[in-house]
């Protein structure tokens, strides 16, 4: 048995997200694909860790077909050029996909099973759009399980507008246009750029290289938002500008048990403290963070205000603000979201979770005052996940 | 030296109005520092089943965009221009659909100076070049990398070489030049000579790698990313080149002319003088020692127009098309959906040529094969033979351990025939005599089902009749292979009168299955290879008889450019066999078949050709030579040469007469694939055409027009 079974987040990559269509920059590049190029351009970027020795390889996708199927995680280890000996599967949790590949892992690395796990996700939502020849039981409408609006992410959205009257559009348009404005300005000072891992790029033109993520609308102002169309209902509040865009990339990370970490000399960027999944109504399957993140403070004998940064999932503005209030916490907070979120850079269902750890490992970096940080997002179908990270570099007393 | 930019390409334009123009996109790439890449993307808009090929069209649009970002280096935009290919291919060289029309010399002097033009321009653009080499480069394909000043290569790219010598031209867009003074010239001479004339060989990446033709190379799932990078190190200064292969001082000053006059006698002893494209590459590769670039160029338009004008070319690019084409849609094959299903092979016999049948048939077919023989010790010999094979094949890595263990398993052995009875087919190695196949076709009948298909090797008997004591002649059919059985790739699948569709065509199918070649004939003496090739000897023989000595024949026969003289070709099937070969040929046909008796005394004597201890040949065997020192007329060699010709125009224009195959091509098919008559010929029907005996005999051409270079 393991003596010690600390989770770490060693590190984690991702390529530069796309706009999904035919217009978007990856829609002549396969998903699986993005994901192979993830886990090598991580490999290069641990050359120290021998490739034998991952233990397992989790690469979660929302719509498991086509380029997305046939276990992603052991044809995407084999395609990135581990050793046939390393074993690997395929996750689904939708939106909470990569965070599921962590968690999971992560259990296992706690358990003893792992040393070493690489834990991802990826969506090619221009190739593989959510909910595409889906089959739902019909028995979700006819008992009226589930309405048919919670299939609609959009509508969902309004309902949490419908719910918290304080909740604005105003406010939704405000705290989109601020994501725009911060990621800008993170791209700015480069705080993104070093983990992203460039992908070629075929199309009808000739190759390019994708560096950059290429949804960002950086001018965005309120003027502007105030014009645009609320597609999920008239005269709605939910818009192009207050959501995430439709999205491909894809994200992965290297998880180690501390005994890796002493033995490879691994500079870990965060430990893992705890982690929760919690359901609510799925048809405001946006307030689903909320439970989960009680849950996980519960867990870990914390309060919310011994967290120090939150890397919340912008699936939608209102659904973020929803969070913010419940735990009285500021619009504008500058502990939540420092580099900008998803409504900017997008959201490529089951890749997100670990962009969020990815973007809070390198905020620990620079605050050696925070200890406590969390990774938080809701999933479709009335969910929420939560993972609770700990910075290695906090130089307070413990 | 050549001004190319006053040169006014539009007549080559012109042949090509259906050209599949090769695009060059570029787009532009982001590199550290606040600098630019401009990557050319070649892609024809097409699958990977038609590369991106280089026509007139396609260079005078690679030639815009050169210019372009020249212009645009210029200005500071950009800092460096890299190309690569679409999807597995970079480019499969220049676009040789359109060569036959070029209509004189000048429009065929055209072509090198197009190429030097617009690929010269890689390493003129004032920013570094790079060719990302990410897949298939053949000839002009890899000079473009050549011509840029770095390149980069995918670790898994699929074929890369400068075939042109194969095809009777030379490395004309820069490779002549470039490659020795990149590469060195011992290396060069590989690549531009040796490869091309071992069958065209390709070389693999590591070669590519190790020869320093690529400065780096990169896996494929990151190839374009990895070759960004480090081109972006180049341009940065942060990776430093080195090229531990090119030529310096020394290599110029003392090695270099002999190096190439050894390749020089390395290919005069392999191929003879007939060919000319080795010998023109060879002065070329000579010539790149010294000198510029620009006049390396000049060099090389004057000898690539000399040889797109030229006879040789035409007739290999007339065969090479036989090989990649014909050979893979056989005439009058019948429909492949008719065939049965072979579930199990029987080869009768346990001698040499079974086992060779059935090592092939194993492999291929992956279906039990059962051996047979006369008594046990032979079969059990057999079967340890053919197991031993597979050990070997598992030995070098051609095969795994477990394919191995599968095929010995799958290879047995027995002396009851009734274990033929669920083979779906049947094929015979034994004696070459009729009543001895008759016997053992009638015997196993009684043991096989009715749809079973029966095969024989025979080479010189007649199918029919050895069908004629079946109850069931029509499954009976002709599989004549090649020696060795495992190399040759030819299989003469012969017609019987009473062979029906399905059994022409299972043959058809399992003769593709086992990876060979397959020419339907009829069932008439010698087939096509044979037939033609005792022309060849009996002609030999009947000068021979008349006194002319053994070594004037061969020199006399020489112009053609064949593989081998007579007296080789004699030596290597072996004297008795060439005797009985003269035999049943001038059995059949008397007045145009010689036979020799000398030749069978020769057989007796056992030897015609002198060996030193390694196996050298060193001359004749004196014995041999008194044997036919007989004849007092000596025939004079002209005279020789073109009863050979004339000989060849007419049995072949019988032949075809005769329907023994469809067309003049399957003829040369077979004897490229069967002989190894040489792609400079076409086979043999377009030299028979351009040396005027097809008009002496029969007072036509076999091809119309024919297949001949112009003025």
């Amino acid at each position: 048995m393991a003596e010690n079974n600390d989770v770490y987040f060693v590190d984690g990559v991702r390529t530069p997200f796309g706009r999904a269509g035919e217009k978007g920059v990856y829609w002549d590049t396969r998903a699986d694909d993005l994901i192979v190029k993830a886990i090598i351009g991580l490999m290069e970027r641990n050359p120290t860790v021998p490739k034998d020795r991952i233990d397992e390889v989790a690469i979660a996708a929302t719509t498991q077909v086509g380029d997305q199927g046939l276990t992603l995680g052991r044809t995407a280890a084999l395609l990135a050029g581990l050793p046939k000996s390393v074993p690997g599967f395929a996750i689904d949790r939708m939106c909470a996909g990569a965070m599921t590949s962590v968690t999971t892992t992560g259990s296992g690395v706690s358990f003893g099973a792992y040393d070493l796990a690489i834990a991802g996700g990826v969506e090619h939502m221009g190739r593989h759009p959510m909910g595409f020849n889906a089959d739902p039981n019909p028995r979700f409408l006819s008992e009226k399980l589930v309405s048919g609006d919670a299939l609609n992410m959009g509508v969902t959205a309004e309902r949490i507008h419908d719910r918290f009257p304080a909740l604005t559009k105003e406010r939704s348009d405000r705290y989109g246009m601020r994501s725009q404005q911060k990621v800008a300005a993170a791209y700015d000072a480069g705080k993104i750029q070093p983990d992203l891992v460039p992908v070629a790029v075929r199309s009808a033109t000739g190759w390019g290289l994708a560096t950059t993520d290429e949804g960002m609308r950086p001018e965005t102002t309120m003027e502007g938002l105030a014009t645009l169309r609320t597609p999920f209902r008239p005269h709605g509040r939910v818009t192009a500008g207050n959501a995430s865009p439709l999205t491909d990339g894809a994200t992965v990370s290297l998880l180690a048990s501390s005994d890796a970490v002493s033995e490879l000399t691994l500079s870990p960027k965060m430990r893992m403290v705890s982690f929760a999944f919690a359901g609510v109504e799925p048809e405001v399957m946006g307030l689903g963070p909320v439970p989960s993140t009680e849950k996980a403070l519960r867990k870990a004998g914390l309060s919310i205000e011994d967290i120090g940064l939150f890397e919340l999932n912008e699936a939608f503005a209102v659904q973020v603000l929803s969070f913010l209030d419940h735990f009285g916490i500021d619009d504008d907070d500058p502990r939540v979201n420092p580099w900008g979120g998803a409504i900017a850079i997008g959201h490529p269902l089951a890749a997100s979770g670990v962009r969020l750890m990815i973007q809070l490992a390198r905020q620990f970096a620079e605050r050696p005052d925070v200890r406590y940080g969390l990774t938080a997002m809701c999933v479709g179908l009335g969910q929420g996940g939560t993972v609770i990270w700990e910075n290695p570099n906090w130089k307070g007393k413990k | 030296m050549n001004d190319y930019d006053s040169i006014d390409f539009t007549p080559l334009v012109a042949l090509s109005d259906d050209e599949v123009v090769t695009h060059s996109f570029v787009r532009d790439v982001p590199l550290s520092g606040g600098r630019t890449l401009a990557l050319v993307t070649l892609d024809n808009g097409r699958d990977h089943t038609r590369p991106n090929t280089l026509g007139p069209t396609t260079l005078l649009e690679l030639r815009d965009v050169l210019d372009t970002l020249r212009d645009r280096a210029s200005r500071g935009e950009i800092h460096g221009v890299a190309v690569t290919g679409k999807p597995f291919i970079l480019a499969a060289g220049a676009d040789l659909s359109q060569v036959d029309r070029i209509p004189d010399r000048e429009t065929a002097a055209l072509l090198p100076k197009l190429g030097h033009d617009v690929l010269g321009r890689l390493g003129d653009l004032g920013v570094p070049s790079f060719v990302f080499v990410n897949g298939l480069a053949l000839g002009g394909g890899l000079e473009i990398a050549l011509n840029a000043d770095y390149r980069t290569l995918d670790l898994s790219a699929p074929a890369i070489a400068l075939p042109e010598v194969f095809l009777g031209l030379i490395p004309g867009w820069g490779g002549a030049y470039l490659l020795p003074n990149l590469i060195g010239i011992e290396n060069a001479l590989k690549v531009v000579i040796e490869n091309p004339l071992k069958n065209n060989r390709m070389l693999k990446p590591a070669d590519v790698l190790d020869l320093g033709i690529a400065d780096v190379g990169f896996s494929p799932a990151t190839f374009l990313e990895e070759s960004i990078r480090w081109a972006d190190g180049v341009i940065s200064g942060s990776t430093v080149v080195k090229r531990p292969n090119a030529p310096g001082r020394i290599e110029r000053a003392v090695k270099w002319d002999a190096a190439v006059g050894i390749a020089r006698k390395q290919v005069a002893s392999r191929l003879g003088r007939v060919q000319k494209s080795p010998y023109v590459a060879l002065d070329l590769l000579k010539a790149a020692k010294s000198g510029t670039k620009a006049e390396g160029f000049a060099r090389e338009d004057d000898a690539l127009t000399d040889l797109i004008a030229g006879d040789q070319f035409r007739a290999s690019v007339y065969a090479f098309n036989l090989v990649q084409k014909r050979a893979k849609r056989p005439a009058g094959a019948p429909d492949p959906k008719i065939a049965r299903k072979i579930s199990k092979v029987g080869v009768i016999g346990a001698g040499l040529m079974a086992t060779q049948f059935a090592l092939l048939f194993v492999r291929r077919l992956q279906v039990p094969v059962v051996i047979t023989d006369l008594d046990k010790a032979r079969v059990d010999t057999g079967v340890a033979t053919i197991r031993g094979e597979i050990d070997t094949l598992r030995s070098k890595g051609r095969i795994s351990s477990d394919e191995a263990t599968r095929l010995s398993a799958l290879v047995t052995g027995t002396t009851d025939r009734a274990d033929f009875a669920d083979a779906g087919w049947v094929i015979e190695a034994v004696f070459e005599e009729l009543s001895v196949k008759q016997e053992v076709f009638a015997d196993i009948e009684k043991y096989v089902g009715p749809e079973t298909i029966l095969a024989t090797n025979t080479s010189s008997l007649s199918v029919e009749r050895i069908g004629e004591r079946l109850e069931h002649p029509e499954r009976l059919v002709g599989f004549h292979f090649f020696n060795p059985v495992a190399v040759m790739p030819l299989i003469e699948v012969v017609s019987a009168p009473a062979t029906d569709e399905v059994t022409l065509s299972t043959a058809m199918v399992t003769a593709k299955a086992l990876k060979k070649n397959a020419v339907i004939t009829r069932d008439t003496p010698g087939f096509v290879v044979n037939r033609v090739l005792a022309k060849v000897l009996g002609e030999a023989m009947r000068a021979v008889d008349t006194g002319t000595s053994f070594a004037d024949v061969d020199a006399a026969m020489a112009p053609l450019g064949l593989p081998m003289a007579p007296s080789a070709l004699l030596d290597l099937v072996g004297l008795k066999v060439g005797a009985h070969v003269l035999d049943t040929h001038h059995a059949a046909f008397p007045d145009r078949f010689y036979r020799s008796d000398n030749l069978h005394r020769l057989a007796e004597h056992g030897s015609l050709l002198e060996r030193d201890k390694s196996g050298k040949v060193t001359g004749f065997d004196k014995g041999a030579l008194k044997i036919v020192s007989g004849g007092g007329t000596p025939t004079p060699p002209p005279e020789i040469l073109r009863r050979l010709e004339d000989g060849l125009a007419d049995e072949i224009h019988r032949m075809l007469e005769d329907d023994v195959v469809h067309a003049a091509e399957d003829i040369d098919l077979c004897m490229i694939l069967g002989a190894g008559w040489p792609f400079q010929m076409g086979g043999v029907t377009p030299y028979l055409d351009r040396v005027g005996a097809s008009e002496r005999v029969f007072g036509g051409t076999f091809h119309s027009p024919r297949i001949a270079g112009v003025n």
